[in-house]
């Protein structure tokens, strides 16, 4: 292109009028070709620019990703929303029920009086009885699978009890609870058959989280540790359990929150309508919160006049779940913090 | 010359994942008192090799090894073995830093706890002389309750070297251990392995042939699962003998 008029200029003139002419032509032809190609350049040269540029296009851009963050949001704050209106909704039902009486007393006329502190006894009793159960024997089971167990039939059946387990409905577990600790194996109804029912009903929930813990605790501790002449066992107390106790807290407060609130696994296993003393033993029956709401909302003597009642019940469990969470979740992290 | 003591040894060894042979009949010896270097390309087999010799490839399921590794003239895969007191007395160094999350003194004691010791006093004591030997004393004498995580790579490392030789070991696998660590750090564990080595023997995996050139009295050269070429590390690198040899050290592939 940069052959142009110029090199056909200093070429000395030669030949005729009629092959100037020719000359002009390709000349005239090139230019025009040449005028065209960076007039087309530049037209795309614009039309980028008006694409990348920082004005153009991102105002639709922005508008879409606001709404999509937004719904975002939305899901989220109904999320937190439905926990809010619950808790108002009981506050605003029940905070008339709350009162030192309720808390500190046994129920009297028919329940229509007084308070629900053995309630309160039994529900922190035989949620504790179903971690004592479900923990040790979850733990164990998961250091089992994650640490010793090799890949093969065994462990895939046993995984699969696991998961099926967790799948089996809170009442098919309080029937057999009835059917197997109080009845056949004589407990009767009492907290030692409510915790083991309920620590049944937790256990793939801890050991998931169990499992999950372990997995997270980095295979160079294990190096590290076997390297240095420990055996399998030391290296699983000392070194990979503390690392995960964190996880296995987090699994133990999930299943305390679960056992504290069933009604079926201790509806026949553990709980009463009415016991008059706090228990002395673990063969005792007890009440429980749970269950205690369920009788006043459908059995009581007295539905309407004991409503203020049911929902007073149901303040406290929640408080007393929360308040569970709360110990525990404050717990772990003083425990990361350590590390 | 001092005499050469025999300290450890593999003979025709081979070794497999699964139905993969990554080792073919090594024959290698390792003497007291110095540092061998293993070097070769990426998956040569070198690391196979440094961790059959305290049997931590036993870790992997679906391997196995054939032939003989024997540590003072016994077979270490011999049917009676105890493979915790074969690990206590062959010690490992990893390439990635690896200490405990507890805090530094506890890191250091965790070898002698194990193994069963409970005096506090000796306990406190031999943690102090790992620590000078590994040249992190003055460091960190003011933090030792403080979490080992709270190093620095380079540190985190040679508090790994102490944590290893707290138990004694008579011998010190390394793999690869300074390929995670910047100039400086690596220049202080070249140090400290200079020094080690009159009291261990050492045996080293690298990637760095001019460490391996820097550290080692004997290199062995591997290539593809096989031993290619072995011998005192000044004339391996200057006078090599086989054309491969050569062509690995001087760069033509790697």
């Amino acid at each position: 292109m940069s052959m142009g008029p110029e090199s056909l200029k200093d070429e000395p003139m030669q030949g005729s009028d009629a092959k100037t002419e020719m000359n002009e032509t390709i000349t005239e032809k090139i230019n025009e070709e040449t005028m065209s190609f960076i007039g087309q350049v530049r037209g795309r040269k614009r039309k980028m620019a008006e694409v990348f540029s920082l004005g153009a296009h991102i105002g639709r851009r922005k508008i879409l990703q606001g709404l999509i963050f937004s719904l975002f949001k939305i899901a989220a704050v109904i999320n937190g929303m439905a926990l809010v209106v619950i808790v108002y909704f009981l506050l605003a039902k029940g905070w008339r029920a709350i009162t030192w009486t309720f808390l500190t007393q046994a129920p009297r006329d028919s329940m229509t009086k007084g308070g629900i502190l053995p309630c309160i006894v039994g529900t922190v009793v035989l949620s504790l009885g179903a971690i004592a159960v479900a923990l040790p024997i979850g733990v164990a089971s998961a250091v089992y699978l994650n640490e010793y167990a090799r890949p093969g039939k065994v462990i895939r059946i046993i995984r699969l009890g696991i998961n099926n387990l967790a799948g089996v409905p809170s009442v098919v577990f309080g029937l057999f609870g009835l059917a197997f600790f109080v009845v056949y194996l004589k407990m009767g109804v009492s907290i030692l058959a409510g915790s083991l029912t309920l620590g049944a009903m937790t256990l793939p929930v801890i050991i998931g989280s169990a499992e999950e813990a372990l997995r997270t605790v980095p295979d160079t501790y294990r190096e590290a540790s076997l390297g240095l002449g420990a055996t399998k066992w030391q290296t699983i107390y000392r070194v990979v359990l503390p690392a995960a106790l964190p996880g296995i807290l987090t699994g133990a407060i999930l299943g305390i929150s679960r056992a504290a609130g069933e009604t079926a696994p201790i509806m026949f296993t553990a709980a009463v309508f009415f016991t008059p003393t706090l228990p002395d033993s673990v063969f005792d029956e007890i009440m429980a919160l749970p269950y205690h709401i369920y009788v006043l909302a459908t059995a009581g003597t007295d539905i309407e006049a004991t409503r203020h009642l049911q929902y007073g019940t149901a303040l406290v469990l929640i408080v007393l779940v929360f308040g569970l969470n709360l110990v525990a979740v404050i717990y772990r992290s003083r425990l990361r913090k350590r590390l | 010359m001092v005499d050469k003591v025999l300290k450890m040894d593999a003979k025709n060894l081979n070794f497999y994942y699964g139905d993969f042979r990554a080792l073919t009949d090594i024959s290698l010896e390792f003497y007291s008192n110095q540092v061998t270097a293993l070097i070769g390309p990426s998956g040569c087999g070198k690391s196979t090799l440094l961790r059959c010799l305290n049997r931590m490839n036993d870790l992997i399921p679906y391997s196995r090894a054939e032939g003989e590794i024997r540590l003072d003239g016994e077979n270490i895969y011999d049917a009676g073995v105890d493979v915790v007191t074969l690990r206590r007395r062959v010690g490992m160094v990893f390439q990635k830093p690896n200490p405990f999350p507890k805090s530094i003194f506890e890191n250091i004691a965790y070898g002698l706890r194990v193994n069963g010791i409970k005096d506090r006093e000796f306990i406190e004591s031999r943690v102090e002389e790992c620590l000078k030997q590994s040249a992190l004393w003055e460091e960190v004498r003011e933090r030792l309750n403080e979490s080992a995580l709270g190093l620095s790579g380079g540190q985190q490392q040679r508090l790994c070297i102490a944590r290893a030789m707290a138990v004694e070991p008579e011998v010190l696998l390394m793999d690869e251990p300074c390929s995670a660590l910047d100039p400086i750090a690596t220049q202080k564990i070249e140090e400290l392995i200079g020094q080690l080595k009159v009291a261990y023997t050492i045996i080293i995996v690298t990637h760095n042939m001019q460490q391996a050139a820097r550290v080692s009295d004997v290199t062995g050269f591997f290539y593809l699962g096989q031993l290619i070429e072995t011998g005192e590390t000044q004339g391996l690198f200057t006078r090599p003998k086989l054309q491969q040899t050569e062509d690995y050290i001087t760069g033509r592939f790697g």
